[in-house]
């Protein structure tokens, strides 16, 4: 590219931070399409219960996949990772406690 | 976040970049993506209330749901899905080349990015206008039936569930829009030669918030198109 | 410390000083301020305005209740003003007070920075604020609302016919307003401190600040999602909380409280910063048990998250999940009591100085002790299902809102308000008040806890007879906190003027904001400090004083 010089010139501009290559890129570009495609086909199977834990799965595993590589955080500062915990255990707080209540709603009481 | 203003420091001029109240642009670059990391964790949380929501009722009401995603354009979300997911990876190739001082990279892989999103805002409101049409939307509109009059009490469950589709779609199409208008801004700016490798935090942060909500598709789309019938299979 | 350099313009006329406040002047020069000290100045009116708004409403309340009968006002009007008071009270004014007044002003100073990270998003955040507020000033005009602060459904969705939509939106703007907040003070603690500026050299009040951000970022948008749900079940007239379309209206209240209840640590943890910072200066004591202080602000910022369901333990929940919820709920109480024992640990055999910021610090352990204590009464499910609902619920929140938070305000507000004008507060009417908020604050709602206790339910304009002797010492008590508070809106204006100049350090603290000159110049510091001395270093600065001190 003919076009990379500074706008700055004088100055050498190098990158804060790490630089990933453009094949890991393409790779994990490649896994989120061939995950959007198997829960496609997962969703066609009658696998009875196992639906939705497979679907959700596979949206977890893309989701972090896109986390770590195209968000950078598998080499962001640890608090990145701190930032990142801890809203989904907030999120996880919010699900488990309210669904505490929801199901053992039907439990019998002694 | 740039701030052309800056008052103080005249001894050498500073980047013209760098905001006044910063020491130097690490610090600047630090403070933008960590600031926008801390906002991204509110919308976890913004996306995750509704989303509990769903998944009350979705355990509630199982065949409603199966019901209710049956009525979606499942060619329409995946192929949506797969917009996003190409455009999630021009979006991280435009930071890359923000990051490697290459303006034509950015600014190429920026339209493209753009492109994509918009490609994803037409189908989703095809989708849209197809279930306006076929009387799915909530409220005083609403006239959709299952062709099985056997299960016609499902009907306000499954108008509980639209309203869950049309909740979590478009916030997330809002957020679409969002993320087109600043896409465009930072465009402007990269078009500009305003970004290189000490200075590219708005790139950056505006990949972030595109990627998470890429994210919400990838979420969306089983939630919304893809639910399986418990139990009654092939009910309807 | 630096006090040597600062001692030659300690009583030199703010005005004759270049500071934040005569940098610029005009209309304009406020309102498209991104000067963190000015949006707190902003911040500052706006919450004074909205208090008076919420304590008209409440005098109003205490004036029916005088008399058993309902004669002032109408039971409707009476519905209006309890919710009205209730969101004026809560949305607009304890949620912004200390982090967006106090905290928007002492943060960056005490960080040694120049300004909060994101100065724009500092401005957006009151513009949210006044919009939000905008929405609450169009509700009492038009008409009110009656749903009570907490927007039940269904009565909130299908039933009530009063501005429910406005109100609702008015606060989901608001709680963005917190949130901008709070992602501010985040990024401006973690990317901002000055160098040297380790994390346990920051004052508890950073810590206390940094905690109830957390708070502000992970809970609000629940409320926020909540309320959105509500407008729309509203409009559509869809079941999202209509149990007869198929919806759960205790979900709602899961919903709702998941905010709600850490909503009470976004008051009451800056409160116990404040409270941290103004015991170490006027005792001259590093706060005993420091890092146990400061890492039960984080505890609390996380167990306040485990706790919501207890305000739900008689609206139909599992048992089983009550019991857990009831369980956590005492977990909170640890690192509160954590707090108090410390404070009180570092005030023993202190050579305490009871100026008026003291003064109101101590009224704020006692009071908060009181209220978290009758709180642990509260999560306890048996006690719980008698008191639900009754004055016993109102009398605890207000002595932790109230006697915690708002007199924590007061004490942070006396304290920094050198720092803030550059002038003094008269000593012998701001003691005065402090009597009086303290005085009348116990007498309006101590008879609270009794009158629960004996049955009388809450949100009624009308009560039995036999409850009257506690009611009128309770309106009594309001009349008594009422002048308390109209009191500091007096002397503390006139103090502008007829103010004495304080000087960079009129209470000789330790502290990067006591290092500047006061009011602090537009860039808060003529250059950036190095720290290389511990918190509350009393000891160090006791050392300094004793060999350049000559007053």
């Amino acid at each position: 590219m003919s076009d990379s010089l500074p706008p700055q010139g004088g100055h050498v501009h190098t990158p804060l931070h790490h630089v990933t290559p453009i094949s890991t890129y393409l790779t994990v570009f490649a896994a989120l399409a061939i995950g959007t495609l198997l829960t496609w086909y997962a969703s066609t199977l009658d696998l009875g219960m196992m639906n939705t834990p497979i679907a959700l799965l596979i949206a977890v595993i893309k989701a972090t996949l896109v986390i770590l590589f195209f968000m950078h955080v598998l080499h962001s500062t640890r608090l990145t990772w701190v930032v990142l915990i801890a809203a989904f255990l907030w999120l996880g707080v919010l699900f488990v406690l309210t669904f505490s209540d929801y199901l053992t709603r039907a439990w019998p009481i002694y | 976040m740039s701030d052309l203003a800056f008052e103080h420091g005249e001894e050498h001029p500073p980047h013209p970049f760098l905001q006044h109240h910063f020491e130097d642009l690490g610090q600047q670059h630090e403070a933008s993506t960590l600031g926008m990391w801390a906002f991204l964790c509110t919308e976890i949380l913004f996306f995750g209330g509704v989303l509990l929501a769903y998944w009350v009722y979705r355990i509630m009401y199982p065949a409603a749901w199966a019901l209710g995603a049956e009525q979606q354009n499942t060619l329409a979300g995946g192929t949506n899905t797969l917009v996003l997911i190409v455009s999630s990876l021009t979006m991280a190739l435009a930071v890359r080349s923000a990051q490697l001082n290459n303006r034509r990279g950015t600014v190429l892989m920026l339209i493209l990015t753009l492109i994509f999103g918009t490609m994803f805002l037409g189908i989703k409101s095809y989708e849209y206008h197809a279930h306006w049409m076929e009387g799915l939307f909530p409220g005083a509109h609403w006239h959709w039936q299952p062709k099985d009059p056997a299960i016609s009490a499902l009907t306000p469950k499954v108008q509980l569930f639209m309203v869950f589709y049309w909740g979590l779609t478009g916030l997330h199409a809002l957020h679409m829009v969002i993320g087109v208008g600043l896409l465009l801004y930072i465009l402007a700016r990269a078009w500009r030669g305003d970004f290189h490798a000490e200075y590219y935090a708005p790139v950056e942060v505006m990949g972030l918030y595109w990627h998470f909500v890429d994210i919400v598709w990838i979420f969306l789309f089983p939630f919304l198109y893809l639910i399986p019938h418990v139990g009654a299979h092939h009910v309807g | 410390m630096t006090t040597t350099t600062l001692h030659d313009v300690r009583f030199i006329e703010p005005a004759k000083t270049r500071n934040y406040l005569n940098e610029d002047y005009g209309f304009f020069s406020w309102v498209l301020t991104r000067d963190h000290k000015r949006i707190a100045i902003l911040y500052l009116i706006s919450v004074t305005i909205m208090f008076m708004v919420g304590g008209f409403f409440a005098m109003m309340m205490r004036l029916e209740l005088l008399t058993p009968e309902g004669d002032l006002l109408t039971s409707d009007t009476y519905n209006k003003f309890f919710t009205l008071h209730g969101i004026v009270m809560i949305f607009f004014f304890l949620i912004p007070s200390i982090p967006a007044v106090l905290g928007n002003f002492i943060l960056p100073l005490q960080l040694g920075a120049k300004d909060l990270a994101f100065p724009r998003i500092n401005l957006l955040s009151w513009y949210l604020y006044i919009i939000g507020a905008s929405f609450g000033t169009y509700v009492i005009i038009s008409g009110g609302v009656d749903t009570g602060w907490t927007f039940y459904t269904p009565f909130s969705t299908q039933y009530s016919n009063t501005h429910v939509f406005a109100t609702t939106l008015g606060a989901f703007i608001v709680g963005f307003s917190s949130i901008l907040t709070g992602l501010n003070f985040i990024v401006t603690t973690h990317r901002m401190r000055a160098p040297g500026l380790t994390w346990f050299r920051l004052p508890l009040n950073v810590w206390a600040l940094y905690a109830t951000s957390i708070v502000m970022l992970l809970a609000t948008p629940v409320l926020g999602i909540t309320l959105i749900m509500l407008m729309i079940e509203r409009v559509l007239h869809v079941g999202i909380f209509d149990p007869a379309l198929g919806g759960d209206p205790l979900l709602y209240q899961h919903m709702f409280w998941f905010y709600s209840h850490p909503a009470v640590y976004i008051m009451i943890l800056p409160a116990m910063g404040v409270a941290s910072d103004v015991i170490a200066a006027f005792t001259r004591k590093r706060i005993f048990g420091y890092k146990f202080v400061a890492f039960s602000s984080l505890a609390i910022a996380f167990l306040g998250f485990l706790v919501w369901a207890h305000h739900m333990f008689v609206a139909g929940i599992s048992v089983y999940s009550a019991m857990i919820f009831a369980f956590l709920s005492f977990f909170v109480a640890v690192p509160s009591a954590i707090k108090v024992f410390n404070w009180t640990a570092t005030m023993y055999r202190a050579s305490v100085s009871w100026q008026t910021p003291m003064l109101y610090a101590m009224g704020f352990i006692g009071l908060f002790t009181i209220g978290g204590v009758t709180g642990l009464f509260l999560a306890s499910l048996g006690l719980d299902v008698h008191v639900t609902d009754t004055y016993f619920v109102v009398a605890h929140f207000h002595y932790v809102m109230v006697g915690g938070a708002v007199m924590a305000y007061m004490a942070g507000l006396h304290y920094w308000w050198p720092k803030i004008t550059g002038r003094m507060y008269p000593e012998w009417w701001a003691r005065l008040a402090a009597l009086l908020i303290f005085v009348g604050f116990n007498l309006t709602f101590f008879p609270q806890f009794i009158l629960g206790y004996l049955g009388m339910p809450r949100r009624y304009h009308a009560y039995a007879p036999e409850f009257q002797v506690l009611n009128v010492l309770s309106t009594a008590g309001a009349s008594v906190l009422a002048v308390g508070y109209a009191l500091p809106l007096v002397y503390l204006l006139l103090s502008l003027k007829l103010g004495r100049p304080a000087g960079p350090n009129p209470w000789g603290a330790v502290g990067l904001e006591w290092t500047t000159s006061s009011p602090p110049p537009k860039e808060n510091f003529h250059e950036t400090p190095v720290v290389t001395w511990e918190a509350y270093d009393y000891r160090g600065m006791m050392k300094a004083m004793g060999e350049t001190q000559n007053v």
